[in-house]
C-alpha cells in the first residue's frame, strides 16, 4: 500500500505547487492520475517515488511512514519504485550505452554479476536488439530510448512502478507495446502502478482506476479557477 | 543550385596555433639536448651586441646569447605554466564538484570561501606566497596554483548545478546510487571538458604570472634563465636604446602563449558544434 496524505510540495520556498494534495495505491493495483499540463502532477509523482521532498505531509509505504527523500531515504525504499519518466533524452546519461544505462542500477547496488542476464532478458521483453544495446543515447530514436529507460525502471524487480508520462512522446505503436512491458511485468510480479498522464483514453484502458487531478486536490483547483477567472475580469476590463 | 558560392574558408587558426604550441614545445624540448646552457658563464667582450649570425638575438649586458636563454627561459615559463595550470585545476575541479554535488549548505559555505579569495587581488596573493618560501620554481608553481583555482570552481560547479537538476540524476537516485557513485559516474564526465578547457586557457595566465613574479624580482633566481628575469634585466639597457634584451624575450611569452589561447578557443568552438555551425553560416 502507497498512501499519500496531504502532500504540499514545491520547489521554492512559501511556493507550492502541489497543495493539499491525497491519493493511495493499493498493493498490486494500477493508478492513473489525470490532469492538464502543469498541474503538478509530475511532482507529486516525484514525491511518491521519493524523488522530492515535500513541504508538508506524509507518505506511507506497505504501513511505515517515509522519513526521507533521494539519499536520506534507506535504498531499499527507494529501489522499490521503478521510475519512468517523460522526456526519454533527458533521462538518460549521455555518455552511457544503452546496455550499460540498464544495468546501471544493478552495478550501483552491488549486483553487477546479475547484470548480463537480466540485460539480455529485459532487452527482450522491451524489444531492444543487441545492435541497439550498444550505442549511445544520441544515436537511437526517443521510442527506443524510452524502451531502455523502461528496462532500467525494471531491473533491479521494483515493487511499484511511477510512469511520469511515460508515452506522451511516443507514437501509438510504441506506446502499445511498453504498457505491455509494464502490465506484463505486473502480472509477474504483482507490483502496484502510478501512471500520470494528460490522456484519458490511455490511462482509462490501461489503469484499473483513474483519479482526475481536482479529486486528488479540490483546495488548488478551486484557487486556480478563482485565479484564471480575476485574471480574465481584469483582461476585459 | 549549382551557382552557390563555396563557403568562405576561415583562417584555419586552430591549425596554426597548433603548429606554433608543437614548435615550441619541440625547441623546449629538443634544444636542451644537444646545446647545454652554463647559467653563470659570461661574456664581457661581447655585452649587448645586436642580433647578427652568430648571435640572432643579440646579447645581453654580460654577453650571455640572448637566443638560447630565451629557449631556456622559454622552457622553464612553459613548465610553470603548465602545472600551475593543471594543480589549479585539479584544486578548482575538486572544490566545484564538492559544491555543486552537495548543494545546500555545503554549496553556500564552499562559495563563501571563494568569494572570500576573490576578493584579495590575486597577483598580492601570489606574492604572499612566493615571499613566504625560498626563491624558486616550486614556490612559484605553488602561488600560481593557489591563486587561481577560484574560476575553474565556479565554472566546475555550475555545470555540477545544471546537471543535478536533470531527470537522469532522478533516475540514478531511484536505481541506489550513492552520492559519491552519482557525482563521479554521472557529474563528473560531464564536466571534464570544461574543465579540460579551463586547464589549457589557464596555461598562458599561468605563464605571465610567472614572468610577472620575476619581473618583479619575486619569482625565480635571477641566475636562471627565465622570460621574466630577462625582461626584468634588459630594462636598464632598454632606455639606452638596446631593443633586443626585451623585444625577444617579450615576443618569447607574447607568441606562445597567445597560440595556446587560441587552441583554447578553437577547442571550446569544438565542444559546442551549434555555435561552430552558426559561425560559419
Amino acid at each position: 500500500m502507497l498512501e499519500l496524505r496531504g502532500i504540499t510540495a514545491g520547489y521554492e520556498p512559501r511556493r507550492p505547487v502541489v497543495r493539499d494534495a491525497s491519493l493511495t495505491v493499493a498493493a498490486g493495483e494500477s493508478v492513473g492520475l489525470l490532469g492538464p499540463s502543469g498541474c503538478g502532477k509530475s511532482t507529486l509523482a516525484r514525491v511518491a517515488a521519493l524523488l522530492h521532498r515535500p513541504d508538508a505531509g506524509t507518505v506511507t509505504l506497505d504501513g511505515e511512514p517515509v522519513r526521507g527523500w533521494r539519499h536520506r531515504a534507506p535504498r531499499e525504499q527507494r529501489t522499490a519504485f521503478g521510475v519512468v519518466f517523460q522526456q526519454p533524452r533527458m533521462s538518460a546519461d549521455p555518455r552511457l550505452r544503452l546496455h550499460d544505462l540498464i544495468a546501471e542500477p544493478l552495478r550501483a547496488t552491488g549486483r553487477r554479476a546479475e547484470a548480463p542476464d537480466r540485460v539480455r532478458e529485459l532487452a527482450a521483453a522491451t524489444g531492444l536488439t543487441a545492435d541497439l544495446l550498444t550505442r549511445r543515447p544520441h544515436e537511437v530514436s526517443d521510442g527506443q530510448l524510452q524502451r531502455a529507460c523502461l528496462a532500467r525502471a525494471l531491473v533491479l524487480r521494483p515493487r511499484w512502478l511511477v510512469c511520469d508520462e511515460m508515452t506522451a512522446m511516443l507514437d501509438a505503436s510504441t506506446t502499445a507495446a511498453l504498457v505491455a512491458v509494464v502490465e506484463d511485468y505486473r502480472r509477474e510480479t504483482g507490483a502496484g502502478l502510478l501512471a500520470v498522464g494528460h490522456d484519458p483514453v490511455l490511462l482509462d484502458r490501461w489503469c484499473d482506476r483513474t483519479v482526475r487531478w481536482r479529486e486528488v486536490q479540490e483546495v488548488q483547483e478551486a484557487q486556480q479557477v478563482q485565479q484564471v477567472q480575476a485574471s480574465q475580469k481584469e483582461a476585459l476590463r | 543550385m549549382a551557382d552557390l558560392a563555396p563557403p568562405a574558408r576561415r583562417l584555419p587558426t586552430g591549425a596554426i596555433s597548433a603548429a606554433l604550441v608543437a614548435a615550441t614545445v619541440l625547441a623546449v624540448v629538443l634544444v636542451p639536448l644537444f646545446v647545454p646552457l652554463d647559467e653563470q658563464a659570461v661574456d664581457l667582450g661581447s655585452k649587448l651586441r645586436p642580433p647578427s649570425w652568430s648571435h640572432p638575438f643579440g646579447t645581453d649586458e654580460v654577453g650571455r646569447d640572448l637566443l638560447l636563454r630565451s629557449v631556456y627561459g622559454l622552457r622553464v615559463s612553459l613548465l610553470v605554466g603548465a602545472v600551475a595550470a593543471l594543480v589549479a585545476t585539479v584544486i578548482g575541479t575538486a572544490v566545484g564538484a564538492l559544491a555543486g554535488a552537495l548543494g545546500g549548505w555545503a554549496d553556500r559555505v564552499v562559495m563563501r570561501v571563494v568569494d572570500l579569495f576573490s576578493s584579495v587581488p590575486h597577483l598580492l596573493l601570489g606574492i604572499f606566497v612566493v615571499a613566504m618560501f625560498r626563491p624558486g620554481v616550486g614556490p612559484v608553481i605553488a602561488s600560481i596554483a593557489v591563486t587561481h583555482w577560484l574560476s575553474t570552481a565556479r565554472i566546475v560547479r555550475a555545470e555540477m548545478l545544471s546537471l543535478r537538476s536533470r531527470p537522469f540524476v532522478d533516475a540514478a537516485v531511484s536505481g541506489g546510487s550513492s552520492r559519491l557513485r552519482i557525482a563521479v559516474r554521472h557529474l563528473l564526465p560531464g564536466v571534464l571538458p570544461q574543465a579540460g578547457l579551463a586547464a589549457v586557457l589557464m596555461v598562458p595566465h599561468a605563464i605571465w604570472h610567472e614572468s610577472a613574479l620575476s619581473f618583479l624580482g619575486l619569482g625565480l633566481p635571477t641566475h636562471q634563465a627565465s622570460l621574466g628575469n630577462m625582461v626584468q634585466a634588459a630594462r636598464g639597457s632598454l632606455l639606452a636604446g638596446d631593443w633586443w634584451p626585451t623585444l625577444f624575450p617579450g615576443l618569447f611569452i607574447i607568441v606562445p602563449t597567445l597560440a595556446v589561447a587560441a587552441l583554447a578557443a578553437a577547442w571550446r568552438e569544438r565542444l559546442s558544434p551549434r555555435r561552430r555551425s552558426e559561425l560559419t553560416l
